[in-house]
Parts: structure tokens; C-alpha cells; sequence
């Protein structure tokens, strides 16, 4: 097939966006909550599934439910067929070279994990450095400590600046020959911005010094090509792309998994077991012990064709309109502040307003119907960089309107005479 | 909007706004340290104890408007009660905030604090509105760690 005839990775969307049509693919979006229309903006938290991923869940539940990679039987088969087909989907949605570097795990934080051993047991030394962003989330924190815990590693922390940008030069001058990996957020899920994760992987791989991405955010609103990266690992979750719970995905480049020990033992991963050796199974299936996430994977799937169906450009686009009308127009409240004002930005739009704690308005607009995370947003040292104890954040995903966006800016005052402010 | 009022009543407004008894207490012989990981919420209380008196109380901390207004009313409600007094409050509040009390017990009992009824309809926020009360706990006990709602 050539390229240009890849429906994945066709440049333009076969129709135009039409949000309103698409709304209609997410059930859970047509109900009341308090007695208004539900609005929700918890998407960097979770996204709401279409109709078409729980209907492949169910169909694999109602017709082909049986394991994988073992029965001689029919529904094996089909299981076995439907959980490789994903498995390639992924692959295609990433630009990977092979399936086999496409693993299985149950999300983001397992994924970085699985890096963290098997990677860490690989490479890092103590003295070595791992290098990571002050705007990381806290599962793309914690591994790296635990890895640095147990082998002396050092954790290094390159600075973002006051508007929440990750700069080139902060990376660069923390690069040294002690510097086993980088392992950075593509979009931040704190405060929306997009890293300039290739010429960081540019500047890391002229020193030899792989790069992780921590994708979790970004592939739902940025299109993901690993290749054009050159990132070494890009790690991300089902759940926030409208596939469900509990799946995601690990990217690695081949020679890095095949050098790498692998992560869990257990059934799937191994080729022959005797109490005196082990061999292990070729990849992908080394990383994937035991039974996997079978219908995990082909939600996951189905989420992957509907958004490419779409158009991750045509989605970005609406998104991105959608994000500088909303910037625009919560400015406009006395004693708003946004925190996170990059200049490459998705779908997020963190804020603080005077005198409200972020849990009170999360309350308020709750009673209004809308959907909002009040808290750190597990990035608890970003919360520090910004001298806040917590935010609001509003993350908007491809079914939002500008109505609700209205309905929000219109909940923010109430939030104010509340408040008597 | 009625049950947000409910919520959100003048007093608890003007508490978080201006709360009472705040600060270090400087001569404190009890204090401890109440933290909610989940919101960041974050309370201390320090004491001096008379016996078995709380002869004065202040508190200082941040978070949203129902944990700092409980935190302040709390310091005016104890205040001058036993330990006994103090511990038999906070079951009384407890029980408001999680519907379990009867009604007449609370009026009577409670005072002031009856206006936390409202955050029966959020049980997210019980945490809230129990964080200040916790920590007064953990002060009579004398631990010196630092409680959390988690």
C-alpha cells in the first residue's frame, strides 16, 4: 500500500469536523447531571467513549470471548486475530516499523514503569543521570525515583520557565555523559503545553542518550509519528484517546526491547520453560505476560479508527479553536489567572481564581453540570513552580461546543457572586 | 442554586474569608499537622492546655472555603472544652455531616456548626469539613505526625 493511499495517515479528513455529529457517537454525553445538560471538560482526567469502542468490547465479549495465542479453536482464533489486528492499528496510528515493537500494558504509568526496570536494568549504573521536565506527571516522576533508589542513579530536573515552556537550552546544558535517558511529557497534563520533543531527542541522540515520551496526553489531540520523532519509547493510555480503561501501549524501538530483560514473568512471554532454563519469546510478546487486556486492545482499536476517521488534524483544529475562544473568554473574569500560557498548547486550560479555592469551584460548576478537575492533577511540583497549592482545569476533548464553553465562562461568574466577589 | 446556598452559607463565606483564631499560637504545648493529599488541603492546630482544659486554640493552613471555614468555626467552638467536650463535638459534627445523628441532638449541640449540614449533599467535600477536626485529634493525642484524610 502506498502512502498516499493509507487512509491512517491521509493528510486532509474525507469531511469536514462536525461537531455536532459527532456527539452523537458518545452516549454518555446525553444526560443531565443536577438537572442541566452535562458538560464535560475532565478529559485530560478521561474521555467518554463512542458508541463504536463499546460495541467492539461487546461484540468480543458476546461472540469471540476466549484467550489468546493457545487454543486450536475457533474463537482462539478469533480472539487471537482481533488482539493482532489491534496490535497492527496501534502500530499504523504510530507510524511504527513493526508490530513488534507495539507492547500491551494496562496504561501510561505501567509503560513508563516497564522502562524504568527493564530499561534501568539494562543501562543504569550508580552515578549515572536520568533526565526528565519540572512539568512531569508524578508517574513519569516516581519510576525514575524508584529506579534511581535502587541503583544510585541520579534524578535530574530540567526547568520550565514562567509561562510553562520547556526550553531546548534548559535540556541541553543537563545533557552529560552520565545521562543514561530522557524521559519527557509530549503535552503537559498540568498545563496543556507541547514540548519541542524532537529537537530534544535531536540533542539527546547526538550524545548517544535515548528519550522516552510520555505520550498519555498527547495522542488524543497532536498526531503521534514515531519515526518522524525518533523517539526510542512513547508511552500512552487507552483511556484518555476513547478506547477504555485498563489498556495502553508501549512503543520501543526493536533494538532497545530486544536488548532489554523482560519486565514480568509468566505465561505468553516465554518460548520453553524447564526448572533449568527459560528461554523468552520474541517480541512483543516477552513484555506481555499472562493473559493480556484482550478486549482492552480492540476498544483501544476501535477508539483508533474512529479518531483517525475523523482526522487527528480535523480534531486538533477544532480543538485548537476551541482552546484560544475558551482562553479569551475566561480572561475576561476579574482575577482569573491562567497558569500555563506556552506558546504551543492543547486542549488544557489551567486556572486559578482569586479568592475560590479550585475544590469550591469544582463544586459550583459541578451543580451546574459541568465536568472539571479541581486539584494538582498529580504534577504536584508544577503546582510548586507556580506558587499555587492546586488549580481548576478545563480539558476540552473533540465533542466539545463553544456553547459549553459559554455555559462555563457563565458558571465562572456564578462561582464569583457566590462568592460575593 | 438553593442547595449550593445550603452549601455555601453567609457564615461559612465569611469564616473562610476572615477565619477566627488564626495563626501560630506561640506558647502552644499541643499541636499537630492535617493534610488532605487529595485537594492539598492543609490544616495545623496548636493548643494550650489547662488540665484537661483547651484554653486557647489557633490554626493556620490553606484550602478550599468549607476547610477553612470549618477549621476557624471549630477553634470558636471548642475553645474552653475538655478534651471529653471537644471529642463528644466532633462525633456530633461527624454525624451531622454524614446524616447518621437525629436532628434535635445536633440543633441542640451543635450550635453554629449546624450550617455543615449542607455539605451532607457533597460527600466529597465531608473530608473537607472533618480535615480541621482530625487534626484537633491528633493535637489532643499529642502526635506529632502529620494526619491525613486518606
Amino acid at each position: 500500500m502506498s502512502p498516499a493511499a493509507d487512509p491512517l495517515r491521509s493528510p486532509t479528513p474525507s469531511r469536514p469536523f462536525d461537531v455536532g455529529r459527532v456527539r452523537e457517537d458518545f452516549p454518555a454525553l446525553w444526560q443531565y447531571v443536577n438537572g442541566k445538560p452535562l458538560i464535560y471538560m475532565d478529559n485530560a482526567a478521561t474521555t467518554q467513549k463512542p458508541r463504536s469502542v463499546l460495541e467492539a468490547i461487546r461484540r468480543f465479549y458476546e461472540q469471540d470471548c476466549s484467550n489468546v495465542h493457545r487454543g486450536v479453536h475457533t474463537l482462539s482464533q478469533r480472539a487471537t486475530e482481533a488482539y493482532e489486528r489491534a496490535r497492527e492499528i496501534v502500530r499504523r496510528f504510530l507510524n511504527a516499523r513493526s508490530e513488534e515493537e507495539i507492547i500491551f500494558v494496562r496504561g501510561t504509568t505501567e509503560a513508563i514503569n516497564l522502562v524504568a526496570h527493564s530499561f534501568g536494568r539494562l543501562r543504569v549504573r550508580a552515578g549515572d543521570e536520568i533526565l526528565i521536565s519540572a512539568m512531569e506527571h508524578h508517574s513519569n516522576i516516581v519510576p525514575w525515583q524508584i529506579l534511581c533508589e535502587a541503583t544510585g542513579a541520579r534524578l535530574r530536573v530540567a526547568p520550565i520557565t514562567e509561562d510553562g515552556e520547556l526550553l531546548v537550552e534548559d535540556v541541553e546544558r543537563l545533557l552529560n555523559a552520565r545521562t543514561r535517558l530522557v524521559a519527557i511529557t509530549h503535552l503537559s497534563n498540568a498545563l496543556g503545553t507541547i514540548t519541542p520533543a524532537r529537537e530534544i531527542i535531536r540533542l539527546a541522540h547526538e550524545r548517544g542518550i535515548p528519550v522516552l515520551l510520555d505520550g498519555a496526553q498527547a495522542v488524543a489531540h497532536l498526531k503521534v509519528d514515531v519515526q518522524e520523532l525518533e523517539c526510542d519509547f512513547y508511552a500512552f493510555s487507552g483511556h484518555k484517546l476513547y478506547g477504555p480503561t485498563g489498556i495502553g501501549v508501549l512503543y520501543g524501538k526493536a533494538e532497545w526491547l530486544d536488548a532489554m530483560p523482560p519486565y514480568q514473568g509468566g505465561g505468553d512471554m516465554i518460548s520453553s520453560v524447564t526448572f533449568e532454563k527459560t528461554t523468552y519469546n520474541r517480541l512483543p510478546y516477552k513484555f506481555e505476560a499472562g493473559t493480556p487486556h484482550i478486549a482492552g486492545a480492540i476498544g483501544l482499536a476501535a477508539a483508533i479508527e474512529y479518531v483517525t476517521a475523523l482526522g487527528l488534524e480535523a480534531i486538533a483544529a477544532h480543538e485548537r479553536n476551541l482552546l484560544i475562544y475558551a482562553t479569551e473568554a475566561v480572561s475576561s473574569i476579574p482575577g482569573l489567572r491562567v497558569i500555563g500560557t506556552a506558546r504551543q498548547k492543547a486542549s488544557i486550560l489551567s486556572f486559578t481564581l482569586e479568592g475560590v479555592h479550585p475544590h469550591d469551584i469544582g463544586t459550583i460548576l459541578d451543580h451546574e453540570g459541568i465536568a472539571i478537575r479541581a486539584g494538582h492533577h498529580c504534577a504536584q511540583p508544577v503546582m510548586e513552580r507556580f506558587g499555587v497549592p492546586a488549580t481548576a482545569r478545563v480539558s476540552f476533548a473533540l465533542y466539545n461546543t463553544r456553547e459549553e464553553v459559554d455555559a462555563l465562562v457563565a458558571a465562572l461568574q456564578k462561582v464569583r457572586e457566590i462568592f460575593g466577589l | 442554586m438553593s442547595e449550593l446556598r445550603d452549601l455555601y452559607q453567609e457564615v461559612l463565606l465569611d469564616h473562610s474569608k476572615r477565619p477566627r483564631n488564626f495563626g501560630v499560637l506561640e506558647d502552644a504545648d499541643h499541636q499537630a499537622v492535617g493534610h488532605n493529599p487529595l485537594c492539598g488541603d492543609k490544616v495545623v492546630v496548636y493548643l494550650r492546655m489547662e488540665g484537661d482544659r483547651i484554653a486557647d486554640i489557633r490554626f493556620h493552613g490553606q484550602g478550599c472555603a468549607v476547610s477553612q471555614a470549618s477549621a476557624s468555626m471549630m477553634t470558636e467552638s471548642v475553645k474552653g472544652k475538655t478534651r471529653a467536650e471537644a471529642e463528644m463535638l466532633f462525633e456530633r459534627f461527624h454525624e451531622l455531616l454524614t446524616g447518621t445523628g437525629s436532628d434535635a441532638s445536633e440543633a441542640s449541640e451543635l450550635g453554629k456548626l449546624a450550617i455543615f449540614a449542607g455539605v451532607r449533599k457533597y460527600p466529597v467535600r465531608v473530608k473537607c469539613a472533618t480535615l480541621a477536626w482530625h487534626t484537633l485529634r491528633a493535637a489532643l493525642e499529642q502526635k506529632m505526625e502529620t494526619v491525613s484524610t486518606e
